[in-house]
């Protein structure tokens, strides 16, 4: 690890005046599940580490006018441990409870979750965001893409390692976020971007902006689970996840959320499974009909066509599961 | 990562000894380093109420089971090295080093985490233990359980496993076979002693409750 000099900061503002309008000089760290693993593999050199631990206001999840306000530094056990969280936002639940470890619940952070760096082994051995060599080819096309997009949108083939991302987008939710200027709002699928060069980061944050809160809307009747795929039972991520969000009248869907987690560089929603939903009674047949939707536009690369199913899978189930819980 | 690594480091090395030098030399600390490394633009936010540390040597103050340390070290050094390299508590292992094998568990403010993957600088004012607070005197509970059970081969993950464990009873003193399992799931054990372990888990569990080391 290059040595740093580290602040901790008491209020957002010191915390913003204390970045950089470049990336790559400060990095800010909360739970550092990520960030301390890329700087001792000289992923991230920065001159400055700003701890945004010491700031009350990013801390604390609060019920705000049928909502819920959670801070960026809440770490996911939290968030899981959270009784209207637990109540009202099962999705959520599940996929904080899904994260790797308790070591890892303890510390990580949900603003962590969503701006963490992609778990693409090109990019943490070095060679770029888009897993690149001097020539500019994909390292991941020609290479082992076994755990990469099957929805790319290349240059960028790598898959968003977000596990509230796909959860908060079907919820409808917003996050804050703090800047020189101020402060501004964006809505969470917007928040994840693929890059176009190497050059480019995953989030749509400026490097002098921090992430300060999430902000989703009441999901009182809306019955909503996130189902992942694993590989492994704990210490990894997800294969594919599938985040739902049903509004229903009686069995009938009226209105349909269903986002897809680890399949590309953003979380993928899945319109066409969304339109295969509305206005249909939700049935062992039309789950799966919404799950071959989810991926019909699927785009596996040699190594990966396996994921294409559990996607499908991982759709019919969330959607099973979602209506046998309370909304 | 410990000074002395570091300093083979050759990535490191450079930059390193050239900023300790500067720091050294004009005996600057906090705030006022700020120039050290950045233009007198850049450095403008800094120069604010916030105070920074580093990257030299600052001092740090650790509550270590109950004892408080006063050590001087980088920001850069993790709460893991710190305790083995500084203090010389070598209970908690330095295995993965990236938060992926749990050898080096400890508890801090009554919940695990990975020591190799906190800056000791950002686990000051927190209230930390080490195998070597719980084990003080006669062994823990858990760690007698693991002796019962056969939860160890080689024993290179035991210290990690037990204060894993410790950290998951005390949250959840009357646990299932499925919750053991999943409350333990961050840490590994490559000789493969996950049954002993779970059973030394779930005997613990009945002995902390007849109130050995509650």
């Amino acid at each position: 690890m290059q040595a740093f000099e580290y602040a901790s900061p008491t209020t957002v503002k010191e915390a913003v005046d204390m970045l950089s309008s470049k990336w790559g000089e400060v990095d800010i760290l909360a739970g550092g599940t990520d960030l301390i693993s890329l700087m001792k593999e000289y992923l991230h050199t920065p001159r400055r580490v700003v701890n945004l631990k010491g700031i009350k206001e990013l801390g604390g999840i609060q019920k705000t006018g049928g909502g819920l306000r959670i801070g960026a530094t809440v770490t996911l056990d939290e968030l899981a441990e959270n009784s209207t969280a637990r109540s009202e936002y099962q999705s959520l639940v599940r996929a904080a409870l899904g994260v790797s470890s308790p070591q890892i619940r303890n510390m990580g952070t949900v603003g962590g979750d969503l701006c963490q760096r992609p778990r693409c082994w090109y990019f943490r051995q070095g060679f770029g965001i888009l897993g690149q060599d001097k020539s500019g080819a994909s390292l991941v096309v020609n290479g082992e893409n076994r755990y990469h997009a099957i929805f790319p949108q290349p240059p960028a083939y790598f898959v968003s390692a977000s596990s509230l991302g796909p959860a908060l987008i079907a919820l409808g939710a917003k996050v804050k976020i703090a800047g020189p200027s101020g402060s501004r709002e964006l809505p969470v699928e917007r928040l994840f971007v693929a890059p176009r060069d190497s050059s480019s980061r995953e989030i749509a944050l400026a490097s002098n902006e921090i992430l300060t809160e999430v902000i989703v809307p009441s999901a009182r009747g809306v019955r909503n689970t996130t189902y992942e795929v694993r590989q492994k039972e704990a210490l990894d991520w997800p294969l594919v996840s599938a985040s739902v969000a049903l509004r229903m009248k009686g069995s009938t869907v009226t209105n349909a959320r269903v986002v897809l987690g680890h399949v590309g560089p953003t979380p993928v929603t899945a319109a066409e499974a969304e339109k295969a939903l509305a206005g249909k009674a939700l049935t062992q047949e039309t789950a799966t009909e919404a799950g071959k939707a989810a991926v019909a536009g699927a785009r596996p690369l040699t190594g990966n066509t396996y994921k294409v199913q559990l996607a499908r899978i991982a759709v019919q189930r969330a959607l099973l599961e979602a209506v046998k819980l309370r909304g | 990562m410990s000074k002395h690594q570091d300093e083979l480091d050759p990535k490191t090395r450079k930059a390193g000894f050239s900023r300790r030098g500067f720091i050294r030399g004009v005996g600057a600390t906090g705030g006022a380093l700020g120039g050290a490394i950045w233009t007198e633009e850049e450095a403008q936010g800094a120069q604010g109420a916030v105070k920074t540390a580093g990257p030299g040597a600052v001092p740090v103050t650790l509550n270590i089971n109950g004892k408080e340390h006063k050590l001087n070290i980088e920001p850069r050094m993790t709460l893991l090295d710190a305790c083995r390299n500084q203090l010389d508590l070598t209970g908690a292992k330095r295995v993965c080093d990236r938060a992926t094998c749990g050898a080096c568990t400890m508890i801090m403010n009554g919940k695990v985490v990975y020591s190799c993957t906190v800056l000791a600088i950002d686990a000051q004012g927190k209230q930390i233990q080490t195998i070597e607070g719980i084990s003080a005197g006669r062994p823990h509970a858990v760690s007698v359980a693991f002796v019962n059970n056969d939860g160890q081969q080689c024993g290179y993950c035991t210290p990690g496993f037990v204060m894993a464990a410790k950290g998951f009873l005390d949250r959840n003193p009357n646990p299932t076979y499925e919750q053991v399992k999943s409350g333990l799931g961050g840490n590994l054990c490559r000789c493969g002693t996950y049954v002993g372990v779970r059973k030394a888990v779930l005997e613990a569990a009945k002995a902390v409750k007849g109130g050995k080391n509650a």
